[in-house]
């Protein structure tokens, strides 16, 4: 075990993948000799060499291209978007190219690739650095989608993600950047598809993503105090999306909190709470309700920002109108 | 310049461009009795871009291209029942009929991709070329386009990075003179859509006569062992000409009647057959090679009107590999 940060989690994440085979090369804006706008990954330039690590214009359109015809001919990319929002200017590599080529060639063409953004609000970044677009990634046939929340799912999933014969984008949210926890040292692997048990409960299940995983921990932390017991799931992934885990923990507690820092039309929680309708309805005891982002382009103003995306206080109201 | 090129290439390329032309008519034939589902677009008049393009290429080089693509596809050596198949959303289409017309694939012929999406496939192409170049092989992309994408943002991004980073991919245009239904003299303020813009990228940009196919052949193959010997990337600029309109429900009506003629009497095909005349092929062999092409397509379309089509049960196949 080895303690780091998110931040450091990314750059290790990278460099194991990199270690593991010669074919994963690495390329974005700034991300080699600059280490990455937000210095997430300094010394891989240094570790892997200017052939396979690569800083690129700034041509977001140039970025995605390049990584799927890299990734169509042999090679498995890992190209950075240095914010999600910048994906609006790519979304055409991503989902009209990368997303669907193997369909449409019947598996001839395949982009064993990642894409790793910068995601998510809470820094002061304002309207166009600071979004949740974990959905439009999750609404496109072909992708898969992460969101870690911790250090160690960074790692974890990152080395899940490179091995992947499907092209992956993955969201770390810049919130959790100085986030600590220990990283198991060696091969570590965290598998799609599987929502982690953040802490075990038998009133209500909170269903969470991301920079929402604390939020909700915070909540349970403050309902506990209360008498009210929050069994926590963090998805990890919303393609696959692990629906078991989430309709086995409904089926326990009966009751159904969905904490997502998206603005709430259309968001994934929407997704799960329509699944867990059709699948459960008649094991719940009460209304699903959704802790969402609203709809408003993420403020700049400290009160503003803080208000437009869910904090603790609105998940502990919400689970207490529940009881 | 035709006298360095011998014979039998010259046959064999008016062959490859014959056979493209029967493809393509026997697909407008197949869409006017409305057996081909949803759009196509031709290339009948452009078939000297492909077939001199694809000439200069060897095993392992890659071409991508555009929703206009059944020449490059057949050029490179795509099977045309496999095509046509394909068109015809059969299960034996080159794409498992998951394609279409707009998309074209063989990757066993270095077919990585016909694109529907306008400049899309420029970045991608890219994409190849880097990895021929991280992978240390001498490998070069070739990828088409249109007078139409010079303007778009994703051809700009492209020429760009592969410029900068010196790849081995040659950027080749087709220039037929209109963006879809605009004439592209309307829509650029360059004289050369393509070729002038190589300047701004330092690059060399080449302008040829696309109804040329040795012309094609000749400017193309310079590119292309350049971007070989590691020199990095090219445009070429090949003006030719669609004989029909930009997709299928374009009559085409805006062209001058004039330019259409002139274009007309400048055929392909027509000029390697004069070249063949030339140097003693007699008109009656041409004739027989026309109506062999004539022959072998009845049966490609024959055979891929009656092939199946794909089974519902496959319908999430390919959607991911795991």
């Amino acid at each position: 075990m080895t303690v780091m940060n998110y931040r450091k989690a990314i750059c290790e994440g990278i460099a194991r993948a990199m270690r593991r085979d010669d074919c994963v090369v690495f390329l974005g804006e700034d991300v080699a000799a600059a280490g990455g706008a937000f210095k997430s990954t300094v010394g891989i330039l240094e570790e892997f060499g200017p052939v396979r690590v690569r800083d690129t214009p700034i041509a977001e359109q140039a970025i995605i291209g390049a990584a799927m015809g890299a990734a169509m001919t042999g090679l498995r990319p890992i190209a950075e978007i240095m914010f999600s929002d910048f994906l609006a200017i790519c979304w055409d590599g991503v989902a009209n190219e990368i997303a669907k080529s193997r369909y449409m060639t019947a598996g001839q063409l395949q982009s064993p690739l990642v894409i790793r953004v910068h995601n998510g609000a809470g820094l002061g970044f304002g309207a166009q650095h600071s979004q949740s677009l974990e959905n439009m990634a999750m609404m496109t046939p072909g992708l898969k989608v992460v969101a870690p929340s911790t250090p160690a799912d960074v790692v974890g999933l990152m080395a899940t993600a490179v091995d992947d014969d499907d092209p992956v984008v993955v969201f770390e949210h810049k919130a959790l950047f100085d986030v600590k926890q220990d990283v198991p040292d060696g091969d570590h692997r965290v598998p799609f598809g599987q929502a982690r048990q953040v802490r075990a409960g038998s009133d209500v299940s909170v269903v969470a993503l991301a920079a929402m995983v604390p939020v909700a921990e915070a909540a349970a932390a403050e309902l506990g105090s209360r008498g009210i017991s929050c069994e926590i799931l963090d998805l990890r992934t919303l393609y696959p999306l692990d629906m078991d885990t989430v309709l086995a923990s409904v089926s326990k507690t009966s009751l159904l909190v969905i904490v997502e820092e998206n603005p709430r039309p259309c968001g994934w929680g929407a997704e799960v709470s329509s699944i867990v309708a059709e699948r459960a309805l008649f094991e719940l005891d009460g209304p699903i309700v959704r802790v969402a982002g609203e709809p408003v382009p993420i403020p700049f103003a400290a009160p503003l920002e803080a208000a437009a995306i869910p904090d603790p206080a609105r998940v502990v109201a919400a689970v207490e109108s529940l009881m | 310049m035709s006298a360095e090129v011998s014979t039998n290439r010259l046959r064999a390329w008016h062959l490859a461009m014959l056979e493209i032309r029967e493809f393509e008519s026997r697909v407008m034939d197949l869409f006017t009795r409305n057996l081909v589902r949803g759009t196509t677009h031709l290339a009948i008049g452009q078939e000297a871009v492909a077939v001199g393009s694809a000439g200069v290429l060897r095993d392992g080089d890659k071409t991508l291209c555009t929703y206009r693509g059944h020449h490059h596809c057949l050029a490179r050596g795509m099977d045309a029942y496999a095509g046509m198949a394909e068109i015809l959303g059969r299960s034996d289409g080159c794409c498992g009929g998951r394609g279409g017309s707009m998309h074209l694939t063989d990757t066993s012929k270095g077919l990585y991709g016909a694109y529907a999406i306008v400049g899309a496939q420029i970045p991608i192409a890219v994409g190849c070329a880097w990895s021929s170049q991280v992978r240390g092989t001498d490998e070069v992309t070739t990828v088409f386009f249109g007078d139409g994408t010079t303007p778009i943002g994703a051809f700009h991004e492209g020429v760009g990075l592969a410029a900068t980073w010196k790849l081995p991919v040659v950027f080749i245009c087709e220039n037929n003179l209109y963006s879809e239904y605009s004439p592209i003299h309307t829509v650029v303020p360059v004289i050369n859509a393509a070729a002038d813009r190589a300047s701004g990228y330092a690059i060399p940009g080449m302008v040829v006569d696309g109804n040329d196919v040795v012309l094609v052949h000749e400017v193309v193959g310079a590119a292309v062992e350049r971007a070989r010997a590691g020199e990095g990337p090219s445009i070429v600029e090949a003006k030719t000409y669609r004989h029909g309109g930009h997709s299928r429900a374009d009559p085409a009506t805006y062209r001058p009647a004039e330019e259409v003629a002139e274009w007309m009497s400048r055929d392909p095909i027509d000029a390697v057959a004069k070249l063949l005349i030339e140097r003693g092929v007699t008109t009656s062999e041409l004739e027989r090679l026309q109506a062999d092409v004539v022959e072998r397509y009845d049966e490609i379309v024959e055979r891929a009107l009656a092939a199946p089509e794909p089974s519902v049960e496959e319908l999430f196949d390919n959607t991911y590999a795991s």
